[in-house]
């Protein structure tokens, strides 16, 4: 595809041809970081609900005597109920430092050396298992006072909960970005054809269809919109790489990678080509449309 | 079209600018395949109002038009591109497009149809030559004079071999020898079938070639037959 075309008319050097890529680009700036951000939160959610999905956590409160054999029988008695139930795949008794690396984020290293810590149990379930929960939990609590069964439901929703809202967040973004576009390609069409009005009515004086004049406006429109979104992607793909490596020190659970997978940034791909469409389609429907009130 | 038919009819066509005056009044004539007409008239007759009728820039007020056997009245938008590429216009202020070399001027109507680059360049810089432009094929508009403009716009009008050429003052900027040479090149384009309807004051380019003059007075037509002039001279 040759984008340099000769063209009949002097579209190349509007005013519009110097603004258009400039704002094209800032579109596409903000609408790679809007898809790059649902794309990061999606994955962080699948990550997240893969770990919570098929396990549970049973926390055993600490016991007001901390007599160190009388926590070890509990845990004990915990487990070997647990182990004993149908469909529970594996029991694992977190250590305590394990337990303090978890909770270090929200209460800090040095002051869990003071605190009285629970006892967590993390718990496999087999495949495909549904399991009656508050049964369970009755059970375990009627074994082993001071425990209780977290599933991560009230977790789990949510979290799919966000996901859904950064991608509807996302989605309208992209759809306001669109629409913003071809605002500005309706606005600078109208006012190239109003520019160039004297030269238009010429080519059809001597017999130019409207879709020959249509298309000299549609080929500058993509070709300012391709070079505008390029250059807008080029700056989104630095920035999101930098949030990449400026969070991925932080990554202890709090804020999600912000780093893209391969895929991931194979979908942000098509956004230059998609402004440089949305462009060429609204150049065309506008010339059409204004050239057809014309005598 | 049927070979008998005329290229232009007008029909009781009246003509006016907005809500302003009739320019043209009741006008009626024919023009024949293959034949040259003079308009003449003062500064204000209609003659460029008349011309716009037949190159499909505005539509009459009131009467009927038939270009190439077709009642303008009912062709559709669609298909004025078709009837005006049978057209060759030469404006009165030459409407050449200023960033566009000599050649891609003249070219316009070729590529407008739809000819290849190929074959549009060998044929246009013949044309070129001819007006005697040659030297001038790469220039712009704008810095060429108003008889080389002129001449450019003569090459654009013609260069398509159109059905009906139609020329609004065509020798207006070009000195006695050039224009009649110009008036030459019309003849040889009518003699091989295109019919010519040129707006012209100068009244020695009118009795040198024997053609009807159709004269506008006050928006109204009267014809004055070769014969009848040649007879008076």
């Amino acid at each position: 595809m040759r984008m340099r075309r000769r063209s009949d008319l002097p579209l190349a050097k509007d005013a519009s041809s110097r603004f258009i890529p400039w704002i094209v680009a800032l579109m596409i700036y903000l609408a790679a970081l809007a898809l790059a951000g649902a794309l990061a939160a999606n994955s962080a959610v699948e990550r997240w609900s893969r770990n919570l999905l098929g396990s549970l956590t049973v926390e055993i409160m600490p016991p007001d005597d901390a007599d160190p054999k009388v926590r070890h029988v509990r845990v004990e008695s915990a487990v070997a109920l647990l182990l004993g139930t149908p469909g529970i795949a594996r029991a694992e008794v977190l250590s305590d430092e394990r337990v303090a690396e978890l909770l270090a984020p929200w209460l800090g290293s040095a002051e869990l050396r003071e605190l009285p810590l629970p006892v967590l149990i993390d718990v496999r379930l087999k495949a495909g298992t549904e399991l009656d929960l508050k049964a369970l939990a009755a059970r375990l609590a009627d074994a082993v006072p001071g425990t209780t069964l977290d599933d991560h439901q009230r977790w789990l929703h949510g979290l799919v909960a966000l996901g859904r809202s950064i991608e509807l967040i996302a989605a309208v973004i992209l759809a306001l970005i669109a629409a913003a576009a071809a605002a500005v390609t309706v606005f600078s069409t109208r006012t190239a054809l109003a520019i160039h009005a004297g030269v238009i009515e010429v080519l059809h004086l001597i017999g130019a269809q409207d879709s020959y004049v249509a298309r000299q406006f549609e080929w500058q429109a993509l070709a300012l919109a391709l070079r505008g979104g390029v250059a807008g992607l080029a700056g989104a793909a630095a920035t999101i790489l930098a949030a990449g490596y400026f969070t991925e020190p932080s990554g202890a659970g709090l804020i999600p990678d912000l780093s893209l997978s391969l895929w991931q940034w194979a979908a942000l791909l098509p956004l230059p080509l998609a402004s440089g469409l949305i462009a060429m389609l609204t150049a065309r429907a506008t010339v059409l449309a204004t050239l057809a009130r014309m005598v | 079209m049927d070979q008998t038919e005329p290229v232009v009819r007008f029909e009781n066509v009246g003509m006016r600018y907005g809500m302003g005056p009739e320019v043209l009044c009741d006008v009626s004539f024919a023009l024949p395949a293959g034949s040259f007409h003079f308009l003449t008239g003062a500064s204000g007759a209609g003659k460029s109002s008349l011309l716009k009728l037949m190159y499909l820039a505005q539509r009459p007020s009131r009467g009927l038009i038939t270009l190439f056997g077709r009642d303008i009245a009912t062709t559709s938008r669609r298909e004025l591109p078709a009837l005006r590429r049978r057209i060759g216009v030469v404006f009165q202020d030459f409407r050449l497009i200023d960033h566009l070399s000599a050649l891609d001027n003249v070219a316009l109507p070729l590529r407008v149809a739809g000819a290849k680059d190929e074959q549009v360049r060998e044929h246009v810089a013949e044309l070129l030559a001819w007006v005697g432009l040659a030297d001038h094929i790469d220039a712009t508009p704008p810095v060429l004079s108003g008889g080389q403009q002129q001449r450019i716009a003569i090459a654009r009008a013609v260069i398509n071999r159109p059905a009906l050429l139609l020329a609004d003052e065509p020798t207006g900027n070009v000195d006695n020898d050039l224009a009649v040479r110009l008036l030459y090149l019309f003849d040889e384009l009518n003699k091989l079938g295109t019919t010519v309807v040129v707006a012209t004051h100068n009244e020695s380019l009118v009795k040198r070639f024997d053609h009807e003059i159709l004269h506008l007075e006050g928006g109204e037509l009267t014809r004055v037959p070769a014969s009848r002039r040649t007879a008076a001279s």
